[in-house]
């Protein structure tokens, strides 16, 4: 399990970085979000992988990490996706303004020659 | 002088005596409520929203005031040392989020106060008519800026990080404009990168030690298996990269010149503050987590510091010198002072820092006050146009490129531009504050410019200097002459050659917060002595991190009305 999730993160990053180093306004803002993706199944993943354990505290189980989930990375991400997803929707806003404002969709706000 | 002086100090002291430890939460709390009530009043009232502001500003400053009398009081009762703790939730560190005002936490925030302080009184001059919402994105700034000095654990320097830069990619916008937006874009898209990164590193660190509180992680480094060190230090790095690109260190820099010269002049005079809260969270977490008692993760990171910190000053010395329009020039000049501070940061002597706290206020304070009077200067000399003709002709490096006009921005809601009310003498106060700017960017004698760099100078020679000390020295004597020769060529070019021999036509609103940033600056010079010592205290706080630790750790919980001593 850990190497699917390991593969899976791994993906999404290179993919995420590719798009961020190409030139349009879209591949960035695409290459962004598959690396906020990735941070954040990072931040689930440092809770430890674990199958089938109590996600919250229920009489009878020991309130140890041996038993539960570790619920602080939880809380983390979730702070961190909602952050990211409004910092996403702000770049957006800002990504079609240059659009409007420069007839272009180059992150330069202009056509580079070939 | 004396009596004010001794009746302003009893006015705080009595201040404190009804608040603390509330008041550590006031310089967040405050712009929070304030940018709250402004979205309220709408977009009218701009008036009102102005003197709120101004307002804010002032209770800002007075409270970080009162807080660094607090710190330096020889009986504060409040735990060992002087290191105010407050705990929002009311849940004991490392469990619940704590609040940490300690002599350099105080120092930034009182920075700061000063620095939004006049910021805010220039915007009300003409520039937050440039586009809506100005005063509550500048309250959310402040709000950032406060909760990320005064925090005590990793994931809420995250959460104020993202507060202060979602309120700064609206001001950096404010004005709009094609250069603007092309700067902001590219400001956002490395800074979501940069977030990106600095999740990554928290979370790594939290995987490895199990908890994101300063004081609790500087007490669990050293006890890291030595299997998990590779993993430790790997966090580390990446956090610092963050953090780095957010001190404007090079390579991580190339974002910063353009945007701080595209957004309008009482922001970039507020940015001039953000490059500094990079360079805090360095000192800060570098300090706690790699200090002496590390053990084997002692001093770790000290070459990236060391070099990063004098490659960015060998940059900015190169990039001062290589344009030529003055917005450029500031933002360059920002970037020599965050290298010379990231430098001095690395070489991890306690002498050096306190020199480096004391150069890095007054850096500031001329940065900031530079950049509200280049606006002037250009408005001036470009006779309302945003540039220049010989700027727009391009033949000068850094220069030949996008230097596009401003013409259909800059307006205020009615579409016409901004303009204002002259005062008498104005070229005679743009000449000495110019000249004022140079002497504190350079680092020349009478100003505190020349005192900070003496005093890291003479920190760093009290030992024998290593090699990269020797390099630091040598960079740091080159650069100022750098800036001294851009600043002089450029004071000349706008000075004294006569091109158009018109007045000046500047607000008193406009002049008021230059001088008062300069006074300050003046007023650092001459108090040298008692904030050298302030400089000095911190910098043996953070060669010492035992204190916070135990000063964090120690802070019990308050009962409710409602508990009993001792009872749940």
């Amino acid at each position: 399990m850990e190497i699917v999730l390991a593969i899976a993160i791994g993906v999404l990053t290179g993919s995420g970085v590719y798009l961020l180093l190409r030139p349009r306004t879209f591949q960035v803002i695409m290459g962004l979000t598959l690396i906020a993706y990735a941070v954040n199944l990072f931040i689930f993943s440092v809770g430890r992988l674990k199958v089938d354990s109590e996600p919250v505290l229920v009489p009878g189980f020991k309130a140890t990490l041996a038993n539960t989930a570790d619920p602080m990375p939880q809380a983390l991400v979730l702070t961190a996706i909602v952050i990211g997803f409004a910092m996403t929707a702000l770049f957006l806003v800002v990504m079609l303004a240059s659009r409007g404002i420069s007839d272009t969709d180059h992150v330069d706000g202009e056509e580079k020659d070939e | 002088m004396n009596t004010f002086v001794n009746e302003l100090f009893s006015l705080l002291d009595r201040l404190l005596d009804h608040t603390m430890p509330h008041l550590i939460a006031v310089p967040i709390l405050v712009p929070m409520l304030t940018a709250a009530l402004m979205l309220l009043m709408g977009e009218q009232r701009r008036r009102a929203k102005s003197f709120l502001s101004v307002v804010s500003g002032l209770v800002g400053l007075v409270a970080a005031l009162a807080l660094l009398r607090w710190v330096n009081a020889p009986d504060t009762g409040g735990g060992p040392g002087s290191i105010g703790v407050y705990l929002p939730g009311n849940w004991p560190a490392p469990f619940g989020i704590v609040l940490v005002a300690d002599r350099l936490s105080t120092l930034m925030v009182a920075l700061t106060g000063v620095v939004a302080f006049a910021a805010s009184i220039y915007s009300t001059s003409r520039w937050d008519r440039a586009g809506v919402h100005f005063h509550p994105l500048l309250q959310l700034q402040l709000m950032g800026l406060n909760g990320a000095f005064l925090t005590g654990d990793l994931f809420n320097l995250f959460v104020f990080f993202e507060v202060m830069l979602a309120a700064s990619y609206g001001l950096l916008l404010h004005g709009s404009g094609q250069l603007r937006v092309r700067a902001g874009l590219h400001y956002i898209a490395i800074n979501l990168a940069a977030s990106s990164l600095f999740l990554i590193g928290a979370a790594m660190l939290y995987g490895v030690t199990g908890t994101l509180n300063f004081a609790d992680l500087g007490a669990r480094i050293a006890e890291v298996a030595p299997a998990d060190r590779g993993l430790l230090h790997a966090a580390a790095a990446i956090l610092a990269t963050a953090f780095f690109a957010k001190a404007g260190a090079w390579p991580l820099n190339f974002w910063l010149v353009p945007a701080y010269s595209a957004a309008v002049s009482p922001v970039s005079a507020v940015f001039a503050l953000l490059t500094k809260l990079g360079v805090y969270t360095l000192l800060r977490t570098w300090t706690l987590f790699f200090g002496t008692d590390a053990g084997a993760s002692a001093q770790f990171g000290q070459v990236a510091l060391l070099g990063l910190g004098m490659a960015t000053l060998a940059v900015g010395a190169i990039g001062i010198v290589g344009t030529q329009r003055l917005s450029n020039l500031a933002g360059y000049c920002v970037l020599v002072s965050a290298g010379t501070l990231i430098a001095a940061v690395g070489l991890g002597q306690s002498a050096v820092w306190a020199g480096a706290l004391y150069y890095l206020l007054s850096s500031t304070l001329a940065a900031s006050a530079l950049f509200l009077l280049i606006d002037m200067i250009e408005r001036w000399r470009n006779a309302g146009q945003s540039i220049a003709p010989h700027e727009s002709a391009g033949n000068a490096p850094f220069l030949s490129e996008d230097l596009q006009s401003f013409d259909d921005v800059n307006l205020d809601d009615e579409a016409q531009a901004l303009y204002g009310r002259a005062i008498p003498a104005g070229v005679a106060f743009l000449g000495l504050s110019f000249v004022g700017c140079t002497l504190l960017m350079a680092g020349l004698p009478p100003l505190s410019g020349f005192v900070g760099k003496f005093a890291m100078l003479s920190g760093l020679l009290e030992q024998r200097p290593t090699s990269s000390g020797w390099l630091f020295l040598g960079l740091l004597l080159a650069s100022g002459f750098l800036t001294l020769v851009a600043l002089s060529r450029s004071g000349i070019r706008h000075f004294w050659t006569q091109t158009q021999a018109s007045v000046p036509a500047l607000r008193a609103l406009e002049v008021l917060p230059v001088a008062v940033l300069l006074a300050a600056c003046v007023a650092l010079t001459v108090g040298a002595g008692p904030v050298m010592m302030h400089a000095q205290a911190t910098a043996e706080g953070l060669a010492h991190p035992g204190d916070y630790r135990t000063a964090v750790m120690a802070a019990r919980q308050r009962l409710g009305p409602t508990q009993k001593a001792g009872g749940e």
